[in-house]
């Protein structure tokens, strides 16, 4: 288990846990990050860039910054504030986001694999959050990502893997690492897309809205390390029926 | 008089039966008809329909206020987290061509009158800026004599240059002038409908080109149109019935997510304050409760919708709404002209405020709320 990282790009990670930091009262992010072990966490440009109070100031030296282009609305806005995000410092991931739907903030998938295309032309590490889709995510490879981010549910929802049918055939299909983003609601819905084979969870209204912030950070931890345990170790046959002492073939071996 | 549903000339037409159709659906609506029933259906629904709209915003649902506080907060948690936007709003001029009866700016008071010159405006805006603020909202008096687009543009453009966000709340103007001032740095758009009751409408606005209701209705999405990333709606809350003109507002509001869905949507809540503090009086009057029943009513209808509470709230009205369903609220409020850098308005205010803090004040509260104060939510790239 001690060398089990996950590689996106260049970089490896010890853990799979990528924590979200919108949504949260500042104060909390430091020990949220602690708990969970979070080696990955988010973080929304446009909130980075304040005077009063920077987010950047609340997050633990040694922790990845994983830019999003929330706000964008096509892949050109997407990579004017990925550009703008290297050169605050961010570095060069960048989590592509792009939405035109004020209401349910659900990505758009075509502008997703252009806004990809272009950035990992200029060098960037590019994580893209999409509706999970076969031949969009087979783009997206093509496009030069390092990892594809498909959605449980609706962001904000905490609905859990209502697409699991669609992220199965992803993992099943997609070389790069398949990282669930946005909808998983709690802990056991995490472990069960590590279980699946999912390379990493991100979670973040789950944390940030729980009663006792550093608490759920702590759990979602240890249910994700549960999963990817499970997952490596060959999770055991479920089967709809009992299994006959006597089965019908019996005979073959008299 | 000037029959306030025919457009005056040089005014855009909208080609759009939208107004027709909230106009018809708020007429018909019975607040009265709705029951304890209703409203719980309302309450248990994962997407509220106009029915549960109805419900919500109905007389028997302030029994259920509680309740309706509860999954409102629930709401407001998933889609905006622990997030309070803050802002401050900036008069520039308080000029005004229209007649409309309940208003301070009505350009029959005799009020002062003042328009700021670009060398205030840079003033105000520096005095803004020092206090942390990241976004301003731009108000005029509505007279384009007084305060052309040219004008407002150029307090975008001073604007653009000290903060991140920038907001009007100005006469509605055509599309091509909301396509200018987004050019000059402006990218959200809020205007008043008031009152969605025709006949009320006529009753209260008697001159001016405020007098159109149509062209005042058909503003948001002529904003949008001008490529403005977002637009708020609302209605004074009291000028008619308060429940129709709630459920005519957010109707609208939704309408237009519908038919442009990248467009950021957003409420205000003003009310004429009850007179006389009892129920019985006028059945128009809103109350703290019923106020808070109608933010929680546009939170369960429009869950992904910005609100944004008024200083003309009292403090701890306000401090008890971020907790359930406002997104955003105005800090170091100053409602007359040029208060801002001097420690005297040059011209007077449209209306008293209740809430007078600071911005470092309110950013406490906020926090002391558990709650995030975000400067700005947006970057222009």
């Amino acid at each position: 288990m001690t060398d089990d990282r996950l590689t996106i790009g260049k970089r490896s990670f010890g853990s799979r846990f990528i924590l979200g930091s919108g949504k949260y009262s500042l104060d909390l992010i430091e020990a949220a990050v602690r708990n969970a072990g979070a080696e990955i966490i988010t973080l929304a440009l446009r909130r980075a860039q304040t005077g009063t109070e920077n987010i950047l100031d609340h997050i633990p030296p040694g922790v990845t910054i994983l830019p999003n282009t929330s706000g964008a609305r096509n892949a050109d806005e997407a990579v004017r504030i990925a550009r703008l995000s290297r050169e605050c410092g961010c570095g060069d991931f960048v989590k592509v986001e792009i939405m035109r739907d004020s209401k349910y903030l659900l990505p758009d998938n075509q502008e997703t694999v252009r806004a990809t295309q272009m950035l990992s032309d200029e060098g960037f590490t590019v994580l893209p959050y999409m509706y999970p889709d076969l031949n969009v995510a087979r783009d997206l490879v093509s496009a030069g990502a390092a990892a594809v981010m498909p959605l449980g549910a609706p962001i904000g929802t905490n609905k859990g893997l209502c697409t699991k049918e669609f992220i199965r055939i992803l993992i099943d299909e997609i070389d790069l690492p398949i990282i669930v983003d946005a909808g998983i609601g709690r802990p056991s819905q995490a472990c069960e897309a590590m279980e699946m084979g999912c390379a990493a969870v991100m979670a973040n209204t789950a944390v940030a809205t729980a009663g006792d912030i550093p608490l759920m950070a702590e759990a979602f931890r240890d249910a994700i390390s549960a999963g990817r345990k499970a997952y490596l170790s060959g999770l055991g046959m479920v089967s709809d029926r009992a299994r006959a002492s006597s089965p019908l073939t019996g005979f073959l071996r008299d | 008089m000037i029959d306030p549903m025919v457009y005056l000339d040089g005014m855009e037409r909208t080609d759009t039966d939208l107004m027709d159709r909230v106009l018809s659906a708020s007429s018909s609506y019975r607040p009265e008809a709705f029951t304890g029933r209703d409203v719980s259906r309302a309450l248990d629904s994962s997407s509220p329909d106009l029915e549960d709209l109805g419900a919500l915003l109905s007389p028997a649902a302030e029994g259920l206020i509680e309740e309706m506080a509860q999954r409102a907060m629930e709401e407001t948690r998933k889609h905006f987290g622990n997030s309070v936007s803050m802002f401050t709003p900036l008069y520039i001029s308080n000029y005004c061509d229209n007649r409309c009866i309940y208003c301070g700016f009505n350009r029959d008071n005799d009020i002062h009158r003042a328009r700021l010159d670009y060398e205030e405006i840079e003033r105000e805006m520096d005095a803004i800026a020092a206090t942390g603020l990241e976004e301003v909202l731009i108000l005029t008096g509505e007279s384009r004599r007084m305060s052309d687009p040219e004008y407002i543009g150029e307090a975008c453009r001073i604007a653009s240059k000290r903060f991140r966000v920038v907001g009007l709340e100005v006469y509605p103007m055509n599309s091509s002038d909301y396509a200018y001032l987004h050019r000059c740095g402006a990218d959200f758009v809020t205007v008043f409908q008031e009152t969605y009751d025709p006949e009320t409408y006529g009753r209260m606005h008697l001159g001016g080109c405020k007098r159109i209701m149509p062209y005042r209705f058909n503003a948001q999405e002529r904003a949008v149109r001008g490529g403005m990333r977002g637009v708020g709606f609302g209605a004074l809350l009291g000028l008619g019935d308060f429940r129709r003109d709630a459920f005519a507002t957010a109707m609208h509001a939704g309408e237009i997510q519908r038919r442009y869905p990248h467009a950021e949507i957003a409420f205000s809540c003003p009310r004429l304050r009850p007179i006389v503090n009892d129920s019985s009086v006028n059945p128009g009057d809103v109350h703290e409760t019923q106020l808070l029943q109608v933010i929680c009513a546009y939170r369960l209808y429009a869950p992904y919708a910005g609100i944004t509470i008024s200083s003309r709230e009292r403090a701890g009205f306000r401090d008890n709404v971020i907790m359930i369903a406002a997104t955003k609220i105005s800090a170091g409020v100053d409602v007359g002209i040029g208060g801002h850098s001097s420690s005297e308005d040059k011209g007077d205010g449209q209306f008293e405020i209740s809430d007078g803090r600071t911005v470092p004040e309110i950013f406490e509260a906020i926090k002391s709320a558990g709650l995030q104060p975000v400067m700005s939510d947006y970057i222009y790239t």
